[in-house]
């Protein structure tokens, strides 16, 4: 049977197929979807929101110990949390399958920095397959699977936004009968202290060597013989650009990025004139092929930075001009909280107080853009709190005063407490707001341990967060709604100036779930309106300047009711029918 | 038909995503290779969506580029002008007449710009239409996308079962009603 899926939900098929029966991560965006399509699809597989990635990593090892197919996924930051466990885990090696899947984002469409997780495969020595389309998403992760146990090792699967978030065909297959292993203890393998880490890394190596070997007659990595003018090795999407701008090229596309079949790129290199390798990101194959004394021309042609393209391919390498259309310039549109935001109410709160505002990552990471422009920083999950501490640290009490750290929900869970018990440990005196939107919102509404909800749906027991905060040493947690903006702001004054750290959670459901229902449009009633614009400060994309008057957007407004208390006039009124 | 690229442009939220869907199911209902390819995340609600559906006999890269594009479904009409370089030589264009002001236009740091949709007829094939009351009038503003995909049913002359069959298999069965309604209309909007 055929099916259009998702490389995503193709993996999670490859999953289902390959008798894998325990997963867990944390969403991030290109990797979500992996995760959801298990828990929705099949049953067969335990399915789990972890925490964070590190957790989740440890999860799968864990399930992977115990003998049972395990797969974890993460984005590419997300890697750099669960790297503790990676590297370890390569030295361990596994009982059942293990496989990590890891989504890079080129051209960072959702994400804070462009790494190549490529990277991550040497450092850790632990090999890495890359799929170029949804069917080989699912094979892939069947191949990996088995590689991890023939092998003994961790096997990391890399995607990229192209290939996660597109849909191709694919064919559909039947379940393997795969039986859990027995689990057997052996702390010569599991227990990682250094007499026995020293002996497994002498394992890792001499896998290494059987890898390479394994690479260069794996089916993983295909020769296409064409021009003998022109060879390209390439993989992953960058495969289908080739294939689109190169027609008659000789091609050969990696499978396996990590180890590389060397035997099979001097071979292939011999049979053409000039070889050129295409990659998205760092000239990972490059540099290896250069260092095998083969002649390549990669990075100098083409970039390290942001997506490929066909067209990029066409013209750095083959010198065909791009069309240039001369078009005017047209504003951009970036994207903006959404009508009914409960963020709103802060960032009004904290940009007419004038904080200095320490950021973290989710939706409320716009607060940064214009017209709230309220975020100062933000570098990775759950920072937002350590940064916070280290500005009062550097530069004194007084300027803590007039600072706040601000974080998600989901996010203070994943990496933020950690940086609160650091403030109440270390003396620290900042004031952290919690928004709890009741749902991890940024990567499409996905439960967490604050929601009372798992993966399923099913109730299961909630963070405190109240409780929690009170636990680890916060005495002052005080509890506000957003859009209450004459208490909230209140509270952040006498918060803010107070001697001692303390927890705002700031508690207001997100606009977009379906419990949450808001009163209905409203309009602005053009006889009471004194045109002094105070609404348009809220930053609301349904509230639009006409020129002569303001107007509410009907087909965007939700009815949240904020504009209604920051008119001094009013003037804002629901919309008859 | 040997092969059709459609690039879907819109703002985050006015259900670009699941049209590209439903396009996708079509394709594989008269047997072509597709691609759908379509970036989402970090809350893109009130942002620039851009998706593609590619098919053909092989389709290698999911993505349209520059003078590729066949037909181009605009749910906006600023994000109409934003692509129209990605249309072909002889593409189409169908534009929803709705104006929604991107943030730097509603604190006034840019100016929407006037007359986009007279300014693209000059050198374009262009059908548009004010698909957000069309789909008022069906019962529910949601059906834009479903107006729209009407309209693209009858320019490629692809059989409109086909679509209505997709369009059964991808919209929950409480909408179905009003959406199958919207995609009629959408149908017989341009004769």
């Amino acid at each position: 049977m055929k099916k259009l899926m998702l490389g995503n939900e193709a993996v999670a098929r490859g999953a289902y197929e390959a008798g894998c029966t325990v997963a867990s991560a944390y969403p991030g965006t290109p990797s979500t979807e992996i995760t959801e399509a298990i828990a929705k699809q099949y049953d067969e597989i335990y399915s789990e929101w972890a925490p964070n990635e590190k957790v989740a990593m440890e999860v799968a090892i864990g399930a992977s110990f115990g003998g049972a197919r395990a797969i974890c996924a993460m984005k590419h930051v997300g890697l750099n949390v669960a790297a503790d466990p990676l590297f370890t885990v390569s030295y361990t090696g596994v009982n059942g399958g293990l496989v990590i899947m890891v989504a890079d984002d080129p051209g960072m469409h959702s994400s804070q920095n462009e790494q190549d997780s490529r990277n991550y495969a040497r450092a850790s020595k632990v090999p890495m397959l890359e799929p170029s389309d949804s069917q080989e998403c699912k094979e892939y992760v069947k191949k990996a699977f088995s590689i991890s146990e023939q092998f003994d090792t961790p096997v990391i699967v890399r995607l990229s936004t192209r290939v996660a978030h597109s849909q191709s065909v694919v064919e559909l297959n039947d379940k393997e009968d795969y039986k859990i292993k027995d689990y057997i203890k052996d702390a010569g393998k599991y227990v990682m202290m250094p007499a026995m880490a020293r002996k497994r890394h002498v394992v890792v190596e001499k896998r290494m060597a059987d890898l390479r070997e394994y690479s260069d007659s794996s089916e993983l990595n295909r020769v296409k013989m064409d021009s003998d003018d022109i060879g390209v090795i390439t993989s992953g999407i960058a495969y289908q650009y080739v294939k689109e701008a190169m027609p008659n090229a000789s091609v050969l596309k990696l499978g396996m990025v990590y180890p590389i079949p060397e035997k099979l790129i001097a071979d292939f290199a011999s049979k053409v004139k000039t070889l050129y390798v295409v990659e998205e990101l760092e000239p990972f194959f490059e540099e290896q092929i250069l260092k095998m004394g083969i002649k390549v021309i990669g990075k100098e042609k083409l970039p390290v930075i942001g997506e490929l393209s066909s067209q990029i391919i066409a013209e750095r390498l083959l010198g065909k001009a791009i069309i240039d259309a001369s078009k005017q310039s047209v504003p951009v549109r970036p994207p903006v909280m959404c009508p009914g935001c409960p963020h709103r109410g802060m960032f009004y709160v904290l940009k007419k107080l004038k904080l200095n505002v320490s950021g973290d990552i989710g939706c409320y990471t716009l607060g940064a853009l214009a017209p709230n422009e309220s975020i100062d920083t933000c570098v990775c999950m759950g920072a937002s709190i350590g940064v916070a501490h280290g500005m009062e640290k550097a530069r004194g009490t007084e300027f803590g005063k007039k600072t706040v750290a601000i974080l998600g929900d989901s996010t203070f869970i994943h990496s933020g407490i950690t940086g609160l018990i650091d403030i109440v440990y270390n003396k620290g005196n900042s004031t952290v707001i919690i928004l709890d939107n009741s749902i991890t919102g940024m990567t499409g509404h996905q439960q967490n341990p604050t929601t009372g909800f798992t993966i399923k749906g099913e109730p299961t027991k909630q963070v405190d967060l109240e409780l929690l905060c009170k636990a680890v040493g916060i005495d002052r947690v005080t509890v506000v709604d957003p859009f209450d903006i004459k208490e909230f702001e209140k509270v952040v004054k006498t918060e803010t100036q107070i001697d001692e750290p303390s927890v705002i959670i700031s508690q207001r459901p997100c606009a977009l779930l379906k419990n949450v229902k808001y009163e209905g449009v409203q309009k602005i009633n053009q006889d009471k309106c004194k045109r002094c614009r105070m609404c348009m400060k809220m930053g609301c994309p349904a509230i639009v300047d006409k020129g002569e008057h303001l107007e509410i957007d009907p087909a965007l407004c939700v009815g949240c009711m904020l504009c209604t208390k920051v008119c001094g006039f009013g003037a804002i009124e629901k919309a008859g029918e | 038909m040997e092969k059709l690229n459609i690039l879907i442009v819109g703002v985050g939220g006015q259900g670009t995503l699941l049209s590209s869907r439903i396009l996708g199911n079509v394709a594989l209902k008269l047997n072509f290779d597709v691609k759908v390819s379509e970036v989402h995340g970090m809350s893109q609600r009130g942002g620039s969506v851009v998706t593609y559906v590619k098919f053909g006999k092989k389709v290698y890269s999911p993505i349209i580029e520059k003078g590729e594009a066949d037909v181009i479904l605009a749910f906006e009409k600023l994000e109409a002008l934003r692509c129209i370089d990605c249309l072909g030589k002889d593409g189409k264009m169908i534009i929803n007449e709705q104006q929604i002001d991107p943030m730097p236009v509603i604190i006034g740091k840019a100016k929407y710009p006037e007359n986009i949709i007279e300014t693209l007829k000059e050198n374009n094939k262009i059908y548009s239409l004010d698909a957000l009351k069309i789909a008022r009038e069906c019962g529910n503003i949601k059906a834009v996308n479903i107006v729209l995909i009407g309209v693209l049913a009858k320019l490629t002359g692809i059989n409109k079962d086909i679509f209505v069959e997709a369009i059964r298999e991808v919209v929950p069965a409480k909408f179905l009603e009003v959406n199958l309604k919207a995609f009629e209309e959408g149908y017989n909007y341009h004769n």
